[in-house]
């Protein structure tokens, strides 16, 4: 994958079970948002295979089940929460009748009904990264990408959050791909791909990765695993 | 392009203007006092007022939305929005669609103001119908929303973005015939007034001015503004990317 005249992703493969929840991990600039983007079909010039619930990544068919929430919220400022959320819900073209229910139950589940006819702009900034949350998770998405949803927010949330990225994954069946460069939420995921350099460093389980580490925190495990590959890079 | 996404995105756009009033109090207002002050300019010459204050008209819906739209559609750009946007099932025709149509609705209610403010209390004499007026004026406005959109994938912030504004904007308005008949101008220039599409906006409301009857003179006028509309509301659909770098 090449970005500007800057190879960003290279020689990357890698498999994301159904109803799961995958953290991707890495330090920031790894490339994490750029996988996503190509995950989701908006990023430009990626060469290889990659196909998203059984489409090639980006096809048409995929547009209304990938939900995805970049790192800065895109929503409408000028909006209320609940217009931002009728206006990509018509957009999903979920019917008019559903609609209202569908826009009440993604602001029920990110927890800002209280908010919901404010002006999205004047929310906080936790509260603004909501909104955005919310609209990827109307119309039942069967694929959530989400870059970095918790940066940012206090403990109680980020808690929540997680109960509810696990709740839509048992309960929903959603897969949930999700990026964090913050170590101590990987053993909330079920499983992790570990970046570095824009290579995959690991993919596994958090507790397959501490064992054959021999650490006792995926933060050690990623550690020891940078040392390793930066080892065979000085060896070669 | 699907009908129901086309209206969702014109009512998203003017529901999001609808939070902004002093936005819309500039945007029709500004015009009346403008034209205003233009008839007490003229104050010894009502006759050269008519002239000027038709070619106004026709003026003011296309430079305004065309500084609306692009500031709306940059924002949308750098926002992130369009790419989430992009990402969903929404034609491109649909959000280009979308954005025409809710300025379209605004520049009626402005040219409305603006032209029932110059016949009534400005005494501008028309010879033709209020009618055609608006049907100038409406696809003026379409002109200016899709240079808007046009530029606006030229432009990284909004200083950039407004700076479009004398280099597309101006030099159609010294050529279009509003300062000097475009047929006493230098020759390579009238030629060059010949292909901008304001120079016809203008011709177009002088032959309201003019004439009682829609003449065939008019019809070609609002056929090369509303042909330069639809083929530069293709070229910004063209400059809208699924995927980017």
């Amino acid at each position: 994958m090449v970005r500007g005249s800057r190879t960003v992703i290279d020689d990357l493969s890698f498999d994301v079970a159904p109803a799961t929840v995958t953290g991707l991990l890495g330090p920031s600039g790894c490339g994490k948002s750029t996988l996503m983007r190509a995950v989701v079909g908006t990023q430009a010039k990626v060469t290889g295979t990659l196909d998203v619930l059984g489409s090639p990544a980006g096809a048409a068919p995929l547009r209304a089940s990938v939900g995805y929430v970049t790192q800065d919220p895109s929503v409408y400022g000028d909006l209320t929460a609940r217009q931002n959320l009728d206006y990509y819900a018509s957009v999903l073209g979920i019917p008019r009748r559903e609609r209202a229910d569908q826009v009440t139950r993604a602001l029920t589940d990110v927890d800002l009904m209280s908010h919901a006819d404010a002006l999205t702009g004047n929310l906080s900034g936790g509260q603004h990264s909501r909104v955005s949350l919310a609209v990827a998770l109307l119309g039942s998405p069967r694929l959530l990408v989400l870059d970095e949803p918790t940066v940012g927010l206090d403990p109680v949330l980020r808690r929540d959050l997680w109960d509810l990225f696990h709740r839509l994954a048992a309960e929903r069946g959603t897969t949930l791909l999700i990026s964090s460069h913050v170590m101590d939420e990987a053993d909330r995921c079920q499983s992790l791909l570990l970046m570095r350099s824009g290579r995959l460093l690991a993919a596994d389980t958090p507790q397959a990765l501490r064992t054959r580490t021999g650490t006792d925190s995926v933060e050690g495990a990623f550690l020891h695993l940078v040392d390793e590959a930066r080892e065979a890079e000085s060896n070669s | 392009m699907k009908p129901s996404r086309t209206l969702a995105t014109a009512r998203r756009v003017l529901r999001q203007l609808s939070h902004d009033p002093r936005t819309i109090a500039l945007l029709l207002f500004v015009p009346v006092l403008l034209l205003v002050l233009l008839y007490y300019v003229f104050d010894a010459d009502r006759r050269a007022f008519d002239s000027i204050g038709a070619s106004l008209l026709g003026i003011f819906p296309l430079v305004t939305m065309f500084l609306v739209t692009s500031i709306a559609t940059l924002r949308e750009r750098t926002s992130g929005t369009l790419e989430r946007l992009l990402s969903m099932p929404l034609g491109k025709g649909d959000l280009i669609a979308g954005y025409a149509l809710a300025f379209g609705v605004l520049a009626i209610v402005q040219a409305s103001i603006a032209t029932g403010v110059a016949v009534w209390l400005l005494d501008l004499n028309f010879a033709g119908s209020p009618w055609l007026l608006l049907l100038i004026a409406l696809l003026d406005a379409i002109l200016g929303t899709a240079l808007g959109l046009f530029v606006s994938a030229f432009a990284a912030s909004e200083f950039q973005v407004v700076q479009f504004m004398p280099a597309v904007i101006f030099p159609q308005l010294l050529l279009c015939g509003l300062f000097a008949p475009r047929d006493t101008m230098q020759p390579v220039l009238e030629y060059i007034s010949n292909v901008l599409p304001m120079s016809y906006a203008v011709d177009g409301m002088n032959e309201v001015l003019q004439h009682t009857d829609a003449t065939g003179d008019f019809v070609r006028d609002i056929a090369i503004v509303g042909g330069s509309a639809l083929l530069v509301l293709f070229l910004g659909a063209a400059t809208l990317r699924r995927r980017t770098a």
